[in-house]
């Protein structure tokens, strides 16, 4: 019961340059409305900025929004200083434009899944619920 | 008896009400409902002489030449760059070399923003969504071999375009260029940023200053360059509805004119050199109507409000991009289909001149052969449809002529908004805009999760991924090392004492209020680079912060 009261948090993160937020803008609106609690950075912060947010507002899981191309150098760097915080469960999750051949090593360096364009909104908070460490 | 039993049973019309039709609600892709059938009825209120007119003549809803596409096509213009500026340079020679008429230069992020390819900032991003410039040297290479006299650039930039626009007028007086003669567009609409795109790097007001500086600049040095392309386009991408895009887009053109006649410039000479950029979406003809609508409504505005007469105040020009937010991952090739129906949109609606996307965009940046594709769209659509025959071959449709008036009334009601706000810097300033466009994103993404809009490959028809593999053009973090190379040459062969001094004037000009461009133009000589300029402004001007919305 204790579990099911206490809302996911999720961040949507906006790294890089780019300031396409269309998508990122979206998926926090979708996310709230099916039921979780959203925290939105805003534009061009650092991977650094990021992890310090995910600390800061305890989030179960980070979206992050690349469609610039700089998601090999950014995403890993996110991952690794979440984990150097000690947030070993906190999911990480990747969408935007990414080419099919740079999904393996995302994923193996800690991006649980990644997004691409035509994704349905319902279908990235569903695998958000079913991805999530519950707290205890 | 029989004869009138079958009479009966064949032949009793079916009232319009009754007949069933396959869906409740027909809308277009900005979800707005579209009639089963329209008549004389919808178009009583639209003047065949005074809304409609003849092509040529005001309020030029038929196109501002009398010729059509008759007299002169449209300029096809692909936008291009990325990677290194020597790749860059290579790929416009290719495409003039198959008969590209205009160039388009895309900037990379880190330009974009106004940094160095050596920024720390900058990592991850150089040479990726476009070509990396930093410094005049940048500049000269991308443009080596290519006369500037001859052939017209557009610059897609915008928080620094001054910078951009300093460069390539050096570049091309080093070439032999005459001021005088050299055309081309500078995007430079900073508004749109503040609504939609997000480049920003300076707050709006003192933004704004330095696109009238461009205008006063080149109304005086430069008369046939266009200083700034008021765009559209990714106020649509960021997911306005076509009525948004013109409303915005229009009234950020008012914006411009109103802040150049503030700085005492005349509406007669500058005005002529804006134009204006638009998207050309799926719904065929939501666009074509968009597009008569802009004409007719900045021809009226631009002689009801600012008193102008001369034709070319009147007269809107614009650009046209296929809609890069249509492309589909899934599929890509269906992309071939969807730019080539966008594409003829945008010629029946009478646009000047023309991109076509790539099918590969929605996965990277071009590969020639994709982008050669693209361009041959064009040229298929200028050569063998016959569409370029006849001038607006759909004017007078009871259809388009009732659309347009739509569109025309529509916008008209959020200028009405907007300037009870007090102008577009205010409505961007309480976030009006921006909020608008997120909510139509957000309705549009809903409408197409319920199925009541469809992407063919996407939510509809879709197959196994493994059908949609298609080359990709992948650039890695080797460009960013071969541009920070050039950068400490560039930095290690000029005068450092005339770098700093430029730089001070640079800042002395920002903080007198003086035009900025002269002192841009020095420092851009002394191969002063885009982020140490855009630095020097940044210690006067300040950042812009976005207000939460």
């Amino acid at each position: 019961m204790a579990q099911s009261e206490r809302k996911i948090r999720v961040l949507v993160a906006k790294p890089g340059l780019d300031g396409h937020d269309r998508g990122a803008k979206v998926i926090a609106r979708a996310l709230r409305d099916a039921g979780m609690e959203v925290i939105y950075t805003g534009l061009r912060q650092t991977p650094e900025m990021i992890a310090a947010a995910a600390l800061q507002e305890d989030v179960d899981a980070v979206g992050v929004s690349i469609l610039s191309g700089a998601h090999n150098t950014l995403c890993p760097r996110i991952v690794s200083l979440l984990r150097n915080q000690g947030m070993n469960d906190t999911l990480v999750i990747l969408g935007g434009i990414v080419p099919q051949e740079d999904i393996p090593k995302l994923k193996e360096q800690g991006v649980a899944e990644i997004f691409l364009p035509g994704t349905s909104t319902q279908d990235i908070a569903k695998f958000i619920r079913e991805n999530v460490k519950p707290r205890e | 008896m029989a004869t009138t039993e079958i009479a009966s049973t064949q032949f009793t019309p079916v009232s319009p009400s009754q007949s069933k039709e396959r869906k409740s609600h027909f809308c277009t892709v900005s979800l707005d409902e579209i009639n089963r059938l329209y008549t004389p009825d919808d178009i009583r209120d639209v003047e065949q002489v005074t809304d409609i007119g003849q092509p040529g003549e005001f309020p030029y809803t038929r196109g501002i030449h009398a010729t059509g596409y008759r007299g002169k096509l449209w300029t096809m213009r692909q936008f291009a760059g990325f990677s290194t500026p020597e790749e860059t340079n290579r790929r416009f020679k290719y495409l003039l070399k198959e008969g590209q008429t205009g160039l388009s230069v895309a900037y990379d992020l880190p330009t974009l923003m106004g940094y160095d390819a050596d920024s720390s900032l900058s990592e991850g991003e150089v040479g990726k969504c476009g070509v990396a410039v930093s410094s005049l040297a940048d500049m000269e290479t991308l443009f080596d071999g290519i006369d500037l006299e001859k052939v017209t650039v557009s610059q897609t930039i915008n928080a620094p375009a001054s910078v951009l626009l300093a460069m390539y007028l050096v570049v091309a007086e080093k070439q032999g260029a005459d001021w005088q003669k050299i055309s081309g567009t500078l995007q430079n609409d900073i508004l749109k940023e503040y609504i939609a795109q997000k480049e920003w790097i300076y707050p709006i007001r003192p933004a704004m200053k330095l696109v009238v500086d461009t205008f006063e600049f080149c109304t005086a040095q430069v008369p046939k360059y266009n200083p700034i392309s008021v765009s559209g386009y990714h106020i649509r991408e960021a997911g306005a509805t076509a009525l948004q895009e013109l409303a915005f887009t229009l009234r950020d053109g008012i914006e411009y004119v109103e802040w150049g006649v503030s700085a005492g410039l005349d509406i007669e000479k500058f005005v002529p050199r804006i134009s204006f950029f638009f998207n050309a979406h799926n719904d065929f003809f939501e666009e074509i109507a968009k597009y008569r609508a802009a004409r007719r409504l900045w021809a009226r505005i631009m002689r009801d409000r600012f008193g102008a007469r001369s034709e070319r105040t009147l007269q809107l020009r614009f650009h046209t991009q296929t809609a890069g937010v249509s492309l589909t991952v899934q599929q890509p090739l269906n992309n071939v289909v969807r730019v080539a129906i966008q594409a003829l949109a945008g010629v029946l609606g009478g646009t000047q001149s023309l991109h076509t996307d790539s099918y590969d965009e929605a996965l990277a940046l071009p590969t020639d052969r994709a982008a050669l594709l693209a361009l041959r769209t064009q040229q298929i659509i200028a050569e063998e449809s016959g569409v370029a025959n006849t001038v607006d071959p759909l004017g007078g449709s009871y259809f388009v002529e009732a659309f347009t008036e739509k569109m025309e009334q529509g916008a008209r009601d959020y200028f009405d908004r907007i300037d009870a706000m007090g102008g577009m810097v205010e409505a961007i300033e309480k976030g009006f805009p921006q909020r608008e466009i997120q909510d139509s994103a957000y309705q549009y993404q809903k409408a197409l999760e319920a199925g009541e809009q469809t992407i063919v490959g996407v939510n509809k028809y879709q197959m196994e991924a493994a059908s949609t593999e298609i080359p990709i053009l992948v650039i890695d973090e080797s460009v960013r090392h071969h541009q920070i190379e050039r950068l400490e040459q560039t930095r290690a062969r000029r005068d450092e004492g005339a770098v700093a001094r430029t730089l001070d004037n640079i800042r002395r000009a920002a903080q007198t209020q003086a035009n900025t461009l002269p002192a841009t133009i020095e420092a851009v000589r002394e191969y002063a680079t885009l982020g140490e300029i855009c630095s020097a402004l940044r210690d006067v001007y300040g950042i812009y912060e976005e207000p939460a919305i």
